[in-house]
């Protein structure tokens, strides 16, 4: 296990050859890591760095610089209760008392059972429905410290299995490009000219010029 | 609590304003590609390559459509800043939505994704792009299904891809997620991330994105909410478009109300006329302050923006005279400060932001902005001495030499110092961490004060302990 | 800029060179002769490229391009900096050099070392914002730093402790507490990090991923939390650790070799040069009480055409300094008695070694056989080559077998930056990475630049290969067709003929003739006639030996060696030579040791051949002696005695004069002055030339067999030195894994490696980057224990290839 499934792999293959160079899949075979196993493995940055072709240092340096990839487990949900300006004015502080309360753990904390892990974060991008919060990046708008209650009461009993799935898996619909309709990404280096749609009308169509 | 993404937001349907990026709001179903087409949809694409690339960059050129992703630059002269037979050329769109306050590319991306797809085709193919990357912030999950859906949808349809609607033009649209970095919404720093590096920003010069950018090739990254804006402009011409709004800010634009008013929402309000009082306080607004408290400050344009108070609400959301005041427009997010809110704490809550997100590059960010929240934490606290006041605005002079912008006050006798700051710093998030301290301390420093105790010795520690050298 | 353009444009500055002290390079027979003819005030044209930029109120000239912060710097206003490298991209994140600029809108704070130079520009580097912001730069760069200056090996060599003192604030206001992590943190064999005091500059983790092309360090985790690491369980074990050590601007890393050995104000410094291999690395050696402690990289200045390895050292170029003062080390003259060797006096080794060559000479000089020289400098083989000139000793020669002929040194030469700037380089020769791999990094950096295609004729592959432009993998053996082939490819000939071609050639393979190597080489030039060569010989002063004599005159150390074992030498002489452990043909080696009459070592180490011997003279080693030593690209430079010689060890030359003065020579030089002066610069040789035998017989041994070099092996200066000796490989053979399994053995197992000579035992490898029917062993791989045998008992040095077959060990 840990490694990418041979399923994964094919997927894999197939996001690395929509970039015009490998490197550029690495974020998203991190979220393909991490939907797998709930976090980002080792074994699994290796083989990100075999398909990608750098070093296991190099995919570990990228994957640490960003906030979403786990690299211990957490737990089945991860609540981020959003802190900054927006959702602090409207009580985000009340959120935190309250999950903090119910689940019996601290921010950065996982309950025992492994079933949540709590984060404050930062702003969400919903800063009109505060205060907020995300479980497993599904959000919850203008919550009140009673909603937190319930949310975990809901989520702990399996009531909200079907719209929020386990940590790791973002959005459920994927790009998929089809052979026929897809363009196919070239290396910048192997391009000599404009687009062949710019040519039809070389002289004017050029736009950028 | 809710997570019906209808049930709430009030604001962008209210009231008879013209409507441009958020038409198709009021549908349940706006995201599907049926409705699309059944309003309109790719309509300005036909429009677009019916007509030679040059006219078409040229009539967005002439639309004079601000970027909204912050900087207020022109689309259609950041288009021609490329340089000439240089290929291949990418486009990169900004959704990594992250400023404090902002809300709009979001809702733009879950609620019309086609009418992106559609700014994006029109963008590529007026500027001689061949191939565009969506870049969406890692944490918005239903967004990325919504485009993702939407995307699978136009491949089908022949709308995105090879030979689209039957023409020659051909161009792949590839979504890319990110995974959680305010920092990445930098457009060199997007890139870098694009790239599967860190997301740290580039200096500029030599790396301006429409030179060098991504894979070292002339890149345009344009904000979501620009393109959205293409589809309208293509259809109906730039006349159509500078009909709305003023000369220096045509168009509309979206902003994002938040904080202690009555309606918090996401209004599509008239480029350059509408004033911060409209917004705040009229009725197809937010409809004034909560339990009609005063007004105590609002941040005009997102969290890197320095803080107006009641005597700024006159001004029109418009960028040069809210610049001459002292603030900037960023990203057209308000946040609204009652007379309750504990301005230290705020001020905390936004420099910590900053603190947090800092990508590490820069010495003055890095450790910079750390040290503010710091001594920001310690004074919330009640920890705080008299000196920490002063060398909260020390430690922020490492990071911005010189004069920091700030509004005018008739209660503090204080003039404004207009916008913007010099810098040590390669973006714009170490400033950003020293901005709230800056505002919050100029313009509410009796807070401070009966927050702080007079000094108490410091402990004194050498810099460098000798070590025989120089 | 060429040394020739540089001797035209500045004349005084080259004539200076030459007329100082002689610890300036000296290019063969160009810039200084030119320089020294100029005697009035030469013609300086108009530079092109010149623009007139103002620096704190002084208009002053500076190169286009150029960034701000090396033209102030070359103008007496020094910017103070950390992240910024001459020689790496620049990447603006300490902002300690920060200035105003104005370019005609006004003053703007600006990272002097990211902004190049314009016409017209107005530099103040120390405006008040400018100085503003370098003071709270400095401020916030001590904030988190741990001030530990006392214990920590940069003290007193340490940018930021020289800043904080010269300009820093008195006293830190940071008072929280600050980032704390485990100090220090092993990254690889040889190197720590300390994390505390790591100010981020990324210059550690720049070098490794832009110029060593292994990016094994990296920075993890964000803004405050920002670190270098490895990755878990993956050091940081690439062969250029070491200059991350030295252009660390703090103590974040320190090499473990030197950690805790001396303080920076204790230590003697003297430029020197590397000759641990023939690259000629410029160094500075570092020395305290009379120990040598360090070598540290020199960058001299691309002005000078010096610029031969940037500042850059290979670990083992830089660690083997610890070979200085092993026990190793030969004090004493030897003399062989019934008791074994013996101490005996110079007086009576001399006079025995005197009355030994005597008795010899008179037998015949042909009697008489010299192995080696390129371990010295330039006088010792000068001096050597006069003796044997005076005796009439035409058996010589400074390659051990493991070369190709002396005859590659007659055609036209390229300089390493000459190879750089090529539009194509040829190589025909080992894997750089691993024998010279200073010029790896340089040619790399061409590679990757975009200017250079590389076509590489390799058995194994290389270092190059991931960015070669053609990577042809030949069968030992073929090497020559192989390469004529390729040469009447269309493609091949049109990217010959784009520009100029470099043929960087040496020996690929220790069990395949070197001859063929020539003859390849040939066949390049035939088809590029313009095409100048590198040769890649690996011995430190290999070069510069054979330009001073010690090329075969009448026989090479194969034709020696075969004499000896046939009982034709009476005297067989080894110039800190150890053919036992170094000829590729370990047989061959043992045969002619025994049957050499009298073998006389002089060496500086104890080695298996000086063990050998009947008479061992002790030698002063490098750092012990001074003089210069020549690098492939013909460039001669100082080499500099730092400490005192060992015992009673002599420099070689000095054995020579009085070796030449006892039989009664005279040798025309009298001191090691007289021998710098008579130095010759791109001698001719007299050839010698055997030819390379062109068919293989065939042979029911089905695998081809490739040996060469890697960087760490039981070579002695790298077995002597105990922070390199762990690293050596030991024994291995590396196999296709379907050739592997298709024998039924794993790898990691023991095979037995079957040659028509013998056979060996070692461990199998499955190697997916070899051909199918070829297997690659490492050179020179000893197993302290015993039980894995040195393929060099499979290799027969006359055949045109070696094939050996292999079985299961049971
Ligand atoms: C720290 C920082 C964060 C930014 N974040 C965003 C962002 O989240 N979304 C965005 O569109 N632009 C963001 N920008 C602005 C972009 O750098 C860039 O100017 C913009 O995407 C250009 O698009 P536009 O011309 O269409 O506005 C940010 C800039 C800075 C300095
Ligand atoms: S200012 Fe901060 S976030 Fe921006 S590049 Fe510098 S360190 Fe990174
Ligand atoms: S030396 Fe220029 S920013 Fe570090």
């Amino acid at each position: 296990m840990a490694r990418l499934t041979p399923d994964n792999t094919t997927l894999a293959h197939e996001i690395i050859a929509r970039y015009p160079k490998p490197k550029s899949a690495l974020i998203p075979l991190l979220h393909l890591a991490q939907e797998q196993d709930g976090y980002v493995t080792d074994e699994a940055m290796r083989h990100i760095a075999e398909l990608v072709g750098v070093t296991p240092a190099e995919v570990r340096g990228t994957g640490t610089f960003y906030e979403m990839f786990q690299f211990e487990p957490v737990g089945r949900y991860l609540i981020n209760i959003c802190g900054t300006m927006s959702c602090a004015l409207m009580g985000a502080d009340d959120l935190m008392h309250a999950a903090e309360e119910t689940l019996g753990v601290h921010a950065g904390g996982t309950t025992d059972d492994g079933m949540f892990t709590l984060h404050r974060a930062e702003c969400q991008a919903a800063c009109t429905e505060a205060p907020c919060l995300q479980v497993n990046y599904r959000y919850r708008f203008r919550a009140t410290p009673d909603d937190v209650r319930t949310l975990i009461d809901d989520l702990r009993a399996g009531r909200l299995d079907g719209e929020i799935p386990p940590h790791g898996t973002l959005a459920r619909t994927r790009q998929h490009i089809p052979a026929d309709r897809g363009v196919g990404a070239v290396d910048p280096d192997d391009v000599a000219g404009p687009p062949a749609w710019v040519t039809v009308d070389a002289d004017t169509s050029q736009g950028a010029s | 609590m809710s997570a019906d993404t209808y049930a709430w937001a009030p604001g962008f349907v209210a009231g008879d304003r013209p409507r441009i990026v958020t038409s198709r709001f009021e549908y349940e179903d706006s995201y599907t590609l049926e409705r699309y087409l059944a309003t309109g949809g790719y309509e300005g694409l036909r429009a677009a390559l019916g007509r030679n690339a040059a006219d078409v960059h040229e009539q967005v050129r002439s639309s004079t459509l601000l970027g909204r992703g912050g900087a207020g630059f022109p689309a259609g002269i950041k288009w021609g800043l490329t340089p000439e037979g240089v290929f291949p050329r990418y486009l990169v769109v900004n959704g990594d939505e992250s400023e404090p306050g902002t809300y709009k590319d979001r809702l733009l991306m879950e609620r019309d994704p086609h009418q992106l797809i559609e700014g994006c085709l029109i963008a590529c193919y007026a500027a001689g792009l061949s191939q565009c990357f969506l870049y969406i912030r890692g944490e918005m999950a239903l967004a990325q299904e919504r485009v993702g859906a939407a995307l699978n949808e136009a491949y089908a349809a022949g709308y995105v891809g090879r030979n689209i609607c039957g023409t020659e033009f051909s161009v792949d649209i590839v979504l890319h997620w990110g995974a959680g970095a305010y920092v990445v919404g930098e457009e060199t720093a997007l890139i870098e991330s694009l790239e599967g590096n860190r997301g740290m920003p580039r200096l500029k010069p030599p790396f301006f994105p429409a030179a060098i950018g991504l894979y070292g090739q002339p890149t345009i990254v344009n904000n979501v909410e620009t393109l959205a804006n293409l589809p309208f402009i293509a259809a109906n011409g730039a006349e159509a478009y500078t009909a709305i709004g003023t000369e220096t800010s045509p168009g509309t634009r979206m902003v994002a109300v938040s904080g202690h008013v009555k309606r918090p929402g996401v209004y599509e309000i008239i480029n350059g006329t509408t004033t911060f009082r409209d917004l705040l306080y009229g009725e197809e607004f937010c409809g004034g302050i909560r339990d009609d408290n005063e007004l105590k400050a609002f941040v005009p344009g997102g969290g890197s923006a320095p803080w107006f108070l009641p005597d700024q609400l006159d001004l029109p959301f418009e960028g040069r005279q809210v610049g001459a005041a002292g603030s900037m427009l960023g990203s057209g997010a308000i946040m609204v400060m009652d007379s309750t809110t504990d301005i230290p704490a705020a001020a905390l809550t936004l420099t910590r932001f900053y603190a947090h997100e800092s990508c590490g590059k820069c010495v003055p960010c890095r450790e910079g902005g750390t040290w503010l929240m710091r001594i920001l934490e310690r004074i919330v606290a009640g920890d705080g001495t008299t000196d920490d006041l002063d060398l909260l605005l020390e430690v922020g002079g490492s990071i911005c030499p010189g004069d920091m912008p700030h509004a005018a006050s008739a209660e503090l006798g204080l003039e404004a110092t207009p916008f913007p700051y010099k810098m040590t710093t390669i973006c714009f998030v170490g400033p950003s961490a020293y901005v709230p301290v800056h505002s919050a301390l100029t313009l509410f420093r009796s807070e401070f004060e009966s927050r702080v105790t007079p000094v108490r010795p410091r402990v004194r520690i050498p810099v460098a302990a000798a070590g025989g050298g120089a | 800029m060429s040394p020739n353009d540089d001797a035209v444009n500045e004349p005084t500055d080259a004539t200076d060179d030459a007329g100082s002290s002689g610890d300036k390079a000296v290019m063969v027979d160009d810039a200084v002769a030119d320089a020294d003819t100029v005697d009035s005030e030469p013609v300086v044209e108009p530079d092109p490229d010149a623009v007139t930029i103002t620096i704190n109120g002084r208009e002053v000239s500076a190169r286009r391009g150029e960034l701000v912060i090396s033209a102030a710097e070359r103008n007496d206003a020094y910017i103070p900096r950390f992240c910024y490298h001459p020689r790496m991209s620049s990447v603006g994140m300490c902002r300690q050099c920060l200035v105003e600029i104005d370019t005609g809108r006004g003053p703007m704070l600006q990272p002097s070392c990211m902004v190049p130079v314009s016409d017209g520009m107005v530099v103040d580097t120390e405006s008040d914002t400018s100085k503003r912001a370098q003071e709270g730069i400095l401020e916030l760069l001590l904030a988190n730093h741990p001030l530990d200056c006392p214990v920590c090996d940069k003290g007193g060599e340490c940018p930021l402790q020289d800043q904080a003192f010269s300009h820093g604030p008195g006293e830190s206001r940071y008072v929280e507490e600050k980032r704390h992590y485990e100090k220090p943190i092993p990254i690889s064999d040889l190197v720590f990090l300390d994390r505390e005091r790591c100010i981020l500059c990324d210059r550690c983790t720049r070098f490794a991923d832009e110029v060593a092309g292994d990016a094994l360090i990296h920075f993890m985790d964000r803004g405050n939390a920002t670190q270098v690491n490895t990755y878990p369980d993956e050091p940081f074990s690439s062969y250029f650790s070491g200059n991350t050590v030295q252009i660390c601007p703090v103590g974040a890393l320190t090499a473990s070799p030197y950690r805790f050995k001396a303080r920076p104000w204790d230590l003697e410094q003297v430029e020197s040069t590397c000759t641990t291999c023939s690259v000629g690395c410029r160094t500075s050696v570092h020395s305290s009480r009379d120990r040598v402690l360090r070598f540290q990289g020199l960058d001299v200045s691309d002005d000078h055409g010096e610029a031969v390895n940037h500042g850059w050292l290979c670990d083992r170029g830089r660690f083997n300094f610890e070979s200085i003062h092993a026990d190793t080390r030969l004090g004493e003259p030897l003399v062989r008695t019934d008791a074994g060797l013996t101490a005996t006096t110079w007086s009576s080794a001399m006079s025995i070694t005197a009355d030994l060559l005597g008795s010899a000479l008179a037998a015949g000089s042909d009697s008489v056989g010299i192995i080696g020289g390129a371990r010295g400098t330039n006088e010792d083989a000068l001096a050597w080559a006069r003796l044997a000139d005076a005796c009439g000793v035409g058996r010589r020669d400074a390659q051990v077998g493991d070369g190709i002929p002396a005859e590659i040194l007659d055609l036209p030469r390229a300089s390493v930056d000459d190879a750089c700037a090529a539009a194509t380089i040829v190589l025909i020769g080992p894997d750089l990475k691993q024998e010279l791999p200073v010029l790896h990094l340089r040619l790399r950096a061409a590679v990757e630049s975009g200017r250079t295609k590389v076509i590489e004729f390799t058995p194994t592959g290389s270092g190059l290969t991931a960015g070669a432009w053609r990577s042809q993998q030949y069968v030992p053996g073929a090497l020559v067709e192989t390469v004529r082939q390729s040469l009447s490819d269309s493609d091949v000939a049109a990217q010959l003929a784009a520009g100029p071609v470099v043929v960087v050639a040496g020996r690929p393979n220790l069990a395949e003739q070197g001859p063929a190597v020539l003859d390849a080489v040939e066949a390049v030039v035939a088809a590029a006639p313009q095409a100048t060569v590198l040769p890649v010989l690996r011995r430190g002063n290999v070069i510069g030996a054979l330009e001073a004599g010690l090329a075969p005159v009448s026989g090479d150390t194969d034709a020696i060696l075969r004499a000896a074992a046939d009982g034709q030498i009476k005297v067989l002489v080894l110039l800190g030579a150890d053919p036992l452990r170094d000829h590729p043909d370990a047989q061959l080696a043992r045969r002619a040791l025994a049957g050499a009459e009298r073998v006389i070592s002089i060496d500086g180490h104890m080695s298996s051949s000086s063990r050998a011997a009947d008479v061992v003279l002790p030698a002063a080693v490098m750092g012990e002696k001074s003089g210069t030593t020549t690098n492939i690209e013909g460039r001669t430079t100082p080499v500099e005695q730092k400490v005192t010689v060992h015992g009673t060890a002599r420099p070689d030359w000095m054995i020579a004069l009085e070796l030449a003065q006892r039989l009664g020579h005279d040798l025309g030089v009298s001191d090691l002055n007289d021998l710098t002066a008579a130095v010759p610069h791109a001698a001719r040789h007299r050839s010698d030339r055997v030819p390379a035998a062109s068919a293989m017989p065939p042979s029911n041994y089905e695998l081809r067999l490739i040996v060469s070099r890697t960087l760490y092996d039981a070579a002695v200066l790298t077995a002597a030195s105990p922070s390199l000796a762990e690293l050596a490989a030991g024994p291995g053979l590396s196999v296709h894994p379907a050739d592997l399994e298709a024998l039924g053995v794993s790898s990691g197992d023991d095979i037995r490696v079957v040659g028509p000579r013998g056979s060996v035992v070692m461990p199998a490898c499955a190697d997916d980057r070899l051909r199918r029917g070829t297997v690659w062993a490492a050179f020179n791989q000893v197993d302290p224990r015993g039980v894995h045998g040195d393929i060099r008992e499979v290799i027969d040095a006359s055949a045109v290839a070696n094939d050996v077959r292999l079985e299961v060990v049971s």
